[in-house]
């Protein structure tokens, strides 16, 4: 017999064994794993950023999976509507509407619009410099422009483009992130029905403001005049739109002599982003 | 981790330029902008509005809180406006903005306060409106309402380690009577057996000048610290004089002690002399873009602007103004700011000497943990500050650092260490509030 055949034989006869150990401990060691949260879990996007007001996917799926569980079927924004009617779907209940959301950055004070104060030599994150005389910039509302939010976002949805941060809407799910780690509290979550929105958050006086930014809101109040649903209001001398009396209708923003009043297209319907 | 036998620290440049020169009484400014917070804890209330005559010494701005300071006006004129501006702490704060007339007559109410109890004697150490002038601004009446005869040290600061600075040096010279003088009062009523007057080496002649005025009293005694920063930093100085460790968490107080600066103690006892309180600042104004290098005495609320031109102005555009000394002063972005009580120096520098080098990675090289003097592990806290790993932080002691600089003085690769802890530090208040 050849010399070979016995190390052959040893090694199947190994492998043969620890199969069989292998196959004996998923039996007796496995743990159960409830079909419905690994069929809703793979509906969800992955982001794990919070927005359901869970730990994270996994954490929302085990909620909604859970017998007799009354968590909302429609609390993940991210996943929007589609994810809300697949798990719909798989838990047997009716379809609940998504509102979808998304961020939006209140400073429109991009490089040419603004100088810097002082040159800034410190850690290069937003949450740094703002521990430095309330930030480099000349205003110290507006964004700092580091790219914090940048970083944290998990979309790639949120860009410092000319020293500030641009939201691309498109991209966008509205998790919330951003605007929980920016330090100057400037990017607000609004339904994205609503496609009006003030660029601008400076509580300094308006004559301050225009000396700092030539596109800051000077709090003429000539936006609150056109309005004609009374949804527009100076308060802490910027101009806030209340979204649930806004109709979208841009008056405001014609009458805005600073032209920080934006007001962009009409959202598309946007395809789910897995992410990972 | 602790302390360690022989504290470590960094040698530094001393560059006292202004060693030896006297102290120049600055004249008045035109306008005073008197800001209403430059202290620890609550900030003050105006007592005065526009329209309003103030003299010197009078008292402006004050506060309930157990915590605080009264203010007083510095020049006497006419109150212009009660404003909000921006501060040089970086904060907008209300300030006093005076119009002075020039002529600095007293207020009625500068006369030497009658002192008989311990109260009288911590209240009149509020009323000084002194605050600890080292730099952390805390209230001296605060710091001195203990309970008589529990503290069994004072420690008297005189080391003044940062580079640049001489006032205190100066002061110790000029004053040495005062400050002697200061030092018996709060033995006096506080019942504090024994002071330790810690000077470091590079001072010989205030340290001779303090021997000279105590010769033959055994409970002050004066300490040479050695010449290595930073040896001024409150829980390094207690150790280097007295032996004693102040772990983190821990006042001076429970470990029987209490610091106190040396242009503190004499702003006191000038206070308990005279009954004027705490409105003139002595300051080295230095760097090297500065005409005139001196020290001067500034009334509080001056602009630095003012102070610089004073000493002749800048040479050229400076990159970066400094309040403090070179480690551990701060920047500020722009000179229309009004001196505070707790100021100590206004240094100026161009670009050649405050230029940013470029950061590169740690290569491990572990200097920062021989300089650290509080024997952190500087390199392991920016590890795992860059991974926002608040658990490890508090493993490593953050909170123990004291922000002296020494590890991002010593860093190769120069790394802003210092500037990450403070943003850990406030990482890790935030994560145990919640």
């Amino acid at each position: 017999m050849q010399a070979f055949i016995y190390p052959v034989i040893i090694a199947i006869a190994i492998a043969f064994i620890a199969s069989l150990l292998l196959a004996l401990a998923a039996k007796f060691m496995s743990v159960p794993v409830n079909e419905t949260q690994v069929k809703i879990r793979e509906q969800l996007p992955g982001a794990n950023c919070g927005a359901c007001g869970f730990a994270g996917c996994d954490d929302y799926a085990a909620a909604l999976a859970e017998e007799g569980s009354t968590v909302k079927t429609n609390l993940c924004v991210p996943g929007a509507d589609a994810a809300a009617a697949a798990i719909a779907a798989i838990l047997g209940q009716d379809a609940l509407d998504v509102v979808e959301q998304v961020a939006n950055v209140r400073c429109s004070g991009l490089c040419d619009a603004t100088k810097p104060e002082m040159d800034y030599q410190g850690i290069k994150t937003c949450a740094a410099a703002k521990t430095m005389f309330g930030g480099p910039g000349a205003c110290k509302y507006g964004c700092i422009g580091f790219g914090d939010c940048q970083k944290v976002c998990p979309y790639g949805a949120i860009e410092v483009c000319n020293g500030v941060a641009k939201v691309n809407r498109e991209v966008c799910v509205g998790c919330g992130l951003c605007a929980a780690t920016c330090p100057q509290h400037i990017i607000d979550i609004i339904p994205d029905v609503k496609r009006v929105f003030v660029a601008c958050s400076s509580a300094d006086k308006g004559a301050v403001t225009n000396k700092l930014c030539s596109a800051g809101c000077i709090g003429c109040k000539l936006c609150e005049k056109a309005c004609k649903f009374d949804a527009i209001h100076v308060e802490d001398n910027h101009a806030k739109i209340d979204p649930d009396k806004c109709k979208n209708c841009g008056l405001c923003a014609k009458a805005c002599p600073k032209k920080v009043i934006h007001v962009y297209p009409k959202p598309v319907v946007k395809p789910m982003v897995k992410v990972g | 981790m602790g302390l360690t036998k022989r504290l470590s620290g960094v040698h530094v440049d001393h560059r006292k330029n202004t060693a030896g020169m006297p102290i120049i009484p600055m004249p008045v400014p035109e306008k005073v902008y008197i800001p209403m917070s430059m202290h620890i804890g609550a900030p003050c209330k105006p007592l005065v509005k526009a329209g309003d005559t103030v003299k010197v010494g009078q008292l402006i701005g004050d506060t309930d809180a157990r915590i605080g300071a009264p203010i007083h006006s510095s020049v006497s004129g006419t109150v212009e406006a009660v404003i909000q501006g921006m501060t040089q702490l970086g904060k907008t704060d209300t300030s006093i903005v005076i119009k002075t007339d020039g002529k600095q007559e007293l207020a009625d109410t500068v006369v030497p306060p009658e002192i008989n109890s311990f109260e009288d004697f911590i209240k009149a150490a509020r009323d000084s409106g002194v605050v600890g002038l080292g730099g952390a601004s805390f209230p001296m009446g605060a710091k001195l309402n203990i309970k008589p005869g529990t503290v069994d040290y004072l420690v008297i600061n005189g080391a003044e380690c940062e580079p640049y600075i001489t006032v205190d040096h100066a002061v110790m010279l000029t004053y040495t009577r005062d400050i002697v003088d200061g030092i018996k009062a709060i033995m006096k009523w506080l019942q504090i057996p024994n002071t330790i007057i810690g000077i470091e080496g590079n001072k010989p002649d205030a340290i001779k000048a303090f021997n000279d005025v105590l010769a033959g009293d055994a409970s002050i005694k004066v300490h040479e610290l050695r010449q290595i920063y930073p040896q001024g930093a409150e829980r390094v100085i207690i150790y280097e004089c007295t032996g004693r460790k102040v772990s983190y968490g821990m006042l001076p107080l429970n470990a029987g002690c209490i610091v106190a600066n040396v242009s503190s103690v004499l702003k006191l006892q000038h206070y308990l002399k005279t009954g004027l309180p705490l409105v003139s600042k002595y300051i080295t104004v230095d760097g090297n873009i500065v005409v005139h290098p001196q020290n001067v005495e500034v009334p509080v609320g001056t602009m630095i602007c003012d102070v610089i031109e004073f000493c002749g102005g800048l040479k050229e555009e400076p990159k970066k103004i400094v309040l403090g000394g070179p480690m551990m002063g701060r920047a500020i972005p722009r000179d229309d700011l009004a001196v505070m009580k707790a100021n100590s120096a206004i240094l100026c520098f161009n670009g050649a000497f405050a230029g940013q080098r470029k950061e590169t990675a740690c290569i491990s090289c572990g200097r920062c943990v021989a300089a650290c003097p509080m024997g952190l592990m500087p390199a392991k806290i920016s590890r795992a500050f860059r991974d926002k790993d608040v658990e490890m932080l508090k493993e490593y002691e953050v909170l123990y650092c004291m922000d002296c600089g020494s590890c991002a003085y010593v860093c190769p690769a120069r790394k802003p260490l210092n500037f990450e802890f403070r943003q850990a530090k406030a990482m890790v208040m935030e994560a145990s509030k919640k």
